[in-house]
Formats: structure tokens, sequence, C-alpha cells
């Protein structure tokens, strides 16, 4: 792990779990795998909070256990998995995509399963009905038929998937010599059969009403409930998390068709859609390419909305086929043709587009074009790259030195003669897009830690204020329960001055403008992580 | 060889001078004397930040994660080790989480069972249980002396000399579970007496013909 993933993981571990939770991440993060013992030598914390920090990080899936290397027998060592810590960027738009896709009861079901790392479903049904009734007009409440049959859907699309089970349970039957150890290394999800089995289930009900009048009561009232009816369902032991590949795959797919969209037109947007629909099945999820699709399927699969004739289909495709950013490429001549969409070379160059657009908003378009160019032609001399970028001389050779400094441009040299004489050498400059996606990302990740602890540092400078205003919008609310008048709320309000007004108003738009920024960062680090990705399965 | 005669061309370099960038007779750039600033300015502006119905919404979105997720279980705060000396306010403050306890209930089943937090109930129960297991055996073994009164007595002693051993024992292994009955205790005793006396200085005589039950052979005036 790099120092600066690193230190993101544990500002996201603290943010979401607390410094207990951090240390223990971190510390875990250095040091490769642990035994409970030396974590909690290293971290000097108490065992029993060592013992619940790991609770926490392996219900999120964010910690993995397995013999040691003294075998069965010896202590359990604990392996972090960081790409899953620093998946907690992206929960917002894993909760967006379902609340597109399956509507507000997916929404609910993707939320509360993130943020509980794995549930069953029958508590989360139970769970989501109840915060679908309270957020309904009075006298209604949800069914909980539809929140299971949300449920279904999301598990038929891959988006949630079970846990994989741990094989101790199964391996009790086996004869003494290999004695069933304490713990044994979980499989990989997608290898277990049932994976997206959904269990038989009894529940039927609404969802509950929390008054919150008899608050007190309805949590106990509820706490029982629970306890008694966790009994009738049938799926103990049966947990789902969420499948973060498939959304991936989605956002993958997203970012193909809006670059269609905005390259060529909306029609030939709806075109690849359809193509990426029709293969979802078929594609397993590191192809280089798509099933290859006939123009007669495509034809007939596509939405019934889109009136375009068959000749007007065909002339689409070739120009799809014939973009030099060779999204879809041409497989055959059978059925009309036979198209497949490149998923590898498409993420390529969407990697190449963002790089080369992060090179313009920092140096200028004239170096952007150097940048370009030598993407382009693998290997310049200066005086080439003077030439072919009709750029002078002077400020070329400026440029180059800017982005060899930042060590976007590599410099490589040739000599001529063995004594490597300056004179009588070759002096090339190249870019090479995967060392230099790598180097993107990693400034990605500091990114995102140093939007992170400017805000914190905001959030401290103006803890007080803050407190402030919430006791002063909890007396607002209480008072306005109780049915004050509107001369009192006035009087509460008046409590923060104007100055402090301004302040409070500034300050929630400089944490806006740092979440809202996060967010966006995480975007290119998907698609620059989706490509180093891509390229290592083709090897 | 001509590059290495040093009396003839003397000014000449290896290499092709004019690829430098600068003349031989321009100024060099001035030496820094510090390293580069914290916050270089920036010769571009940078573009601003999307908006649209999409980003707010997961904007409110991330905000709503961040301030409920520290009202979930799984945000472990360590509690608040004692300070010197116990205060008044600590009566009040029981919402602090122990150490040892979990506040939700995983699946134990899919942890290794060294993880295994188990949540050890009041102690009032426990120790009882523990007193009366231990008390049985013991006076099972008394039962078995009772010819012997003198050494039936001096056992009884004894016994409750370990009986207070154990006891001890357990407050030094227990310490926490043991410290909020024993505060509870003192508690009690404080809020009998709501006077401003001191309770030892008080003798109220109940102890003076107790004393002596045991040693007979006094008499007693």
């Amino acid at each position: 792990m790099t120092a600066q993933e690193v230190r993101l993981c544990g500002l996201l571990l603290q943010e979401h779990f607390g410094d207990v939770v951090e240390n223990v991440g971190t510390h875990l993060i250095r040091n490769g795998v642990l035994t409970l013992r030396a974590l909690a030598h290293e971290t000097k914390l108490a065992l029993d909070l060592v013992k619940k920090s790991l609770c926490v990080l392996v219900q999120h899936g964010m910690c993995t256990f397995g013999p040691g290397r003294r075998g069965p027998a010896g202590p359990v060592e604990y392996h972090i998995n960081c790409e899953h810590i620093l998946h907690m960027l992206r929960y917002p738009r894993y909760i967006y995509t379902a609340k597109s896709l399956y509507g507000d009861t997916g929404e609910l079901i993707v939320e509360e399963i993130l943020q509980r790392g794995q549930m069953t479903m029958s508590s989360t049904v139970k769970t989501v009905a109840d915060r679908l009734t309270h957020n309904m007009p009075e006298g209604q409440s949800m069914d909980y038929n539809e929140v299971v049959s949300a449920f279904s859907r999301l598990v038929e699309t891959h988006f949630l998937q079970r846990c994989p089970p741990m094989a101790s349970a199964e391996s009790s039957g086996t004869g003494s010599a290999e004695t069933p150890p304490a713990v044994t290394q979980p499989s990989n999800p997608e290898s277990h059969p049932d994976c997206y089995k959904l269990p038989y289930i009894s529940l039927s009900g609404h969802g509950k009403r929390r008054r919150s009048s008899e608050d007190g009561e309805a949590d106990q009232r509820a706490a029982k409930k629970a306890k008694t009816d966790s009994s009738e369902c049938g799926d103990e032991g049966i947990h789902w998390q969420v499948n973060f590949e498939r959304f991936h795959l989605h956002f993958r797919d997203q970012a193909i068709i809006s670059a269609v969209s905005c390259k060529l037109d909306q029609t030939s947007g709806e075109i690849v859609r359809t193509m990426l629909r029709m293969s979802e099945v078929t594609t397993s999820a590191n192809a280089a390419f798509t099933q290859a699709l006939s123009a007669n399927e495509i034809f007939r699969a596509l939405p019934s909305n889109y009136n375009i004739a068959r000749p007007i289909l065909d002339q689409y495709l070739t120009l799809l086929v014939d973009d030099p950013m060779e999204f879809v490429g041409k497989a055959g001549d059978s059925g009309g043709g036979m198209f497949v969409v490149n998923l590898h070379r498409a993420l390529a160059n969407l990697a190449r587009a963002t790089l080369e657009s992060v090179v313009q908003e920092r140096f200028g378009s004239r170096s952007a074009r150097i940048f370009r160019l030598l993407l382009r032609k693998r290997h310049l001399e200066q005086k080439q790259v003077e030439d072919f970028a009709m750029i002078p001389a002077k400020e070329a050779k400026e440029m180059l030195y800017t982005l060899l400094s930042e060590n976007l441009v590599q410099l490589q040299e040739i000599p001529k003669t063995p004594d490597h004489a300056p004179s009588r050498t070759f002096y090339l400059y190249a870019v090479n897009q995967l060392p230099t996606a790598r180097l993107l990302l990693q400034h990605c990740y500091k990114t995102v830690g140093n939007l992170i602890e400017r805000r914190l540092y905001e959030t401290k400078e103006n803890k007080r204020l803050l407190e402030k205003s919430q006791r002063i919008e909890a007396i607002l609310a209480s008072l306005q329960a109780t049915g004050a008048e509107a001369t009192q709320l006035t009087e509460v309000e008046e409590m923060i001055t104007a100055p402090e007004r301004q302040q409070l108003e500034s300050l929630r738009h400089h944490i806006n403008k740092l979440d809202s920024g996060e967010n966006q960062v995480d975007e290119t680090i998907f698609l620059l992580e989706s490509y180093i990705n891509s390229t290592q399965a083709s090897r | 060889m001509a590059g290495m005669s040093r009396g003839r061309g003397r000014n000449q370099f290896t290499f092709n001078v004019d690829a430098l960038g600068f003349g031989r007779g321009d100024s060099l750039p001035t030496t820094t004397h510090t390293p580069s600033p914290l916050f270089p300015p920036m010769q571009f502006q940078p573009v601003p930040l999307h908006t649209g119905e999409e980003v707010e919404y997961m904007l409110a979105l991330k905000q709503e994660l961040r301030a409920s997720s520290k009202n979930l279980p799984f945000h472990i705060r360590a509690a608040r080790t004692k300070r010197d000396v116990s205060r008044y306010s600590d009566k009040y403050q029981t919402g602090e989480p122990k150490n040892n306890t979990i506040e939700w209930s995983p699946d134990w089943s899919r942890l290794p069972k060294e993880l295994c937090i188990k949540v050890r109930k009041p102690q009032k129960t426990i120790t009882g249980t523990k007193q009366q297991l231990k008390q049985r055996p013991k006076v099972a073994a008394s039962k078995e002396d009772i010819l012997q009164k003198l050494e039936t007595l001096e056992k009884e002693e004894v016994h409750s000399e370990e009986e207070e051993d154990e006891g001890k024992k357990k407050k030094q292994n227990d310490d926490e579970e043991e410290e909020p009955e024993v505060e509870e205790d003192y508690d009690e005793e404080e809020l009998e007496d709501e006077t401003d006396y001191i309770a030892s200085y008080f003798d109220n005589g109940e102890d003076f013909g107790g004393d002596s039950d045991d040693n007979m052979d006094e008499a007693v005036y």
C-alpha cells in the first residue's frame, strides 16, 4: 500500500468508525498480517477494544481472517482489504444508482446494507419497511411484500450477493485426523453456487410507524418484538452484502455510454446502451470485449420509442466502428455484421482523455498539445517536438521541462558511443500511459486526503459555533413540538447574531464545496482504477 | 582529443550549448534560498465543480451517511480511563461505553472464537452463586466435625477469614463490576445519614455486649 492510500484509509476509518478502529486499521495495513496478540501489543490498546474493532472490520468485509503461518493449530491471522475501505468514498454513488434503478425502496435497502456491512434478508426488509412507513403520510404503511420484491430484483441483477459461508461449520463431520479449525479462509463469494439464490422466508406484515411521543416504550417493544420475530423467519445465518463489482461494471457502462453520446450523438449512445444491456449476462467481469452481436439482434432489441429504420442503424454502426475512439468494433459479417464493444480499449481511451484534460487544466493548452503529441508519437527528440507542435523553441523547451519535473514526461537517453558523451547522445522524450495513470491516481488519493483534512480543520475551528447552532435548533424543535408562540420562536432565533449567522452560512458553503469536491475526485479515481485493473487482468 | 586540450578551445563545452536554452552572456535564474512555497500561486484557475440535481443529492447523501454513522454501534469510543478522584458527576454519567461490552450482536459463527466478547451480566448474581458454591463444600466439611465444638468454632472463624480473602481476590479480579456495587453500598450509607455528623464518631452502643460472646472466660459485671 502506498503512503497516500494508507493515509486516506486512516481518514475514512476515523470518519465512520472512530479513532480506535482507525488505530487498529492503520496498524494492520502497515504490518500486513497480524495476530490478535501482536495487534494489541502494537496498538497498546486494551484487548477488548481491539476485539471490538476487529469485529467491526470483519462485519463490514474490510478485514479477513485465516489460519496463520503455523497452520490451523496456530493463532488466527488478520489481513486487511484496503480496496474495501476505499470503496467507502463511493457509498453515495452506489446508493444513488440503486435509487435511479429501483426507486426509493431499492435505495434504502442498499443504504442499510452498506451501513451495516452484512444483514439478513428479514432484518433488512423490516428495517426498510419501518423507515418507509415513517416517511409516509399518516394511516399508510409499507407492506413487506413490496420490499421483498425490490430485494429480489436487486439479487436477480446481482447487485446484492450472499456472504460466503464459513467452511468450519461443514467440516465438523470429518474424521479425528483433521480437527476442524477454529476458523478457515472464507472463499470468494462467487465460488459459492448459491450466491444469488434467495432464501424462502415467511415474512408478512406491514412496516411499523414509530410515534415520537412514545419513543422509549416503542423502542423497548420493538426490541422485544425483534427477538420474537427473528425466530419466525427461516433465513438464519444467510447474510447479504453489496456486490461492489457489479456496481463498478454499471458505472463503467455508464461512462462509456456518456462518452459516446458526447462525442457522436444521443442515438449512438442509445445503440451502445442496447448493446451493453444485451451482453450484461453473457460477458464476464474482466472481458476485453463483449460477445459479438449481430445487427439484426441489435435492431430487434432497440427500445420501441426509438424509431430508427434499418439502413440508418447500419449507418450508425459504421460510424461507430470508424470512429478513432474505437468503442465499437466489427467482428464479422454474418447476420448483417457482427459488432462488439471494446471494453478495455474504451477504458484506455477514457483514461487517456482524463490525463490530457488534467495536463490541459494545470499547464495550459500548449503543454497539452505537446503531451498529446508525445502520447501518439511515442519517442521524439526536442527539436522534433518543437516542429510537430508548432510552438516556438524557447516556450516548447520550458513547457517540456515543466512536464518533466512533474514526472508526466520521461526522458530516454540513447548513446551513440560507448562513452555516453552528451553531444553524441540522443535524448528522447516519451509519455507512457500506464505509469502516468498510476501517478495521477496517487495524486487523486492525496487530493481526497487533503480535502478531508481541510474539512476536519474547518469543522474544528468553528466547533463552538456549530454546537451553539445545534443547541438552538434543538430548542426550536422542542418549542415547536409543544406549540409555542411566534414571539418565543423569534426570541430563540435571535440568540444567534447576524455575523454569527453569516459565519455559519459561509462554513456550510465551504463544507459543501469540499464534500462535492471529494465526490468528483472519486469519479476520476474510479476511471483510473478501472483502467489500471483492466490492464492487469489482460496480462 | 580535441576536447581534452586545456590551452586551445578552453571555452568549448562537450555538448551543444544552444540546447540549454540560454546563451553564454545571459544571466542565470536567481538561486533559491528557501524551499518552494507550500501553496504556490496557480497559473490557471481550476474548473468549477459540477452542479446539478444528481450532484446535490449525492452531497446530501454523503453528509447524512457521515452523521448517521456516528450514532451506529460500529462507532467505537474508548471508555474514559478512571481519573484519580471519584467525582460526584460519575454517578450520573453511566452512559459511558465500557471496554468489555459490545453494543451490537454479530453472528458469532462467522467470526473467530477468540474475538468473542461475552457480555457479563450484573455481578451481584454471579458473586452470590460463587459464594454459595464455595460455601457448600465448606459447610459440608464443617458438618463432618460436629463432635468437636471448639474445632468447629475455630473452623468457622477460619472460613469467614477465607471468604473475606476470596471476596478480596474477586474484587481484585473484577474491578469494574464490583466497584459500582461497592459504590452503591457507600451511596446507600451516605444517603441514610443525611446529617453533617460523621457516622464513625457516633457509637450507639450495639457492640458493647457482643464483643465478649466468644470468650466466656471473663465474668460479666
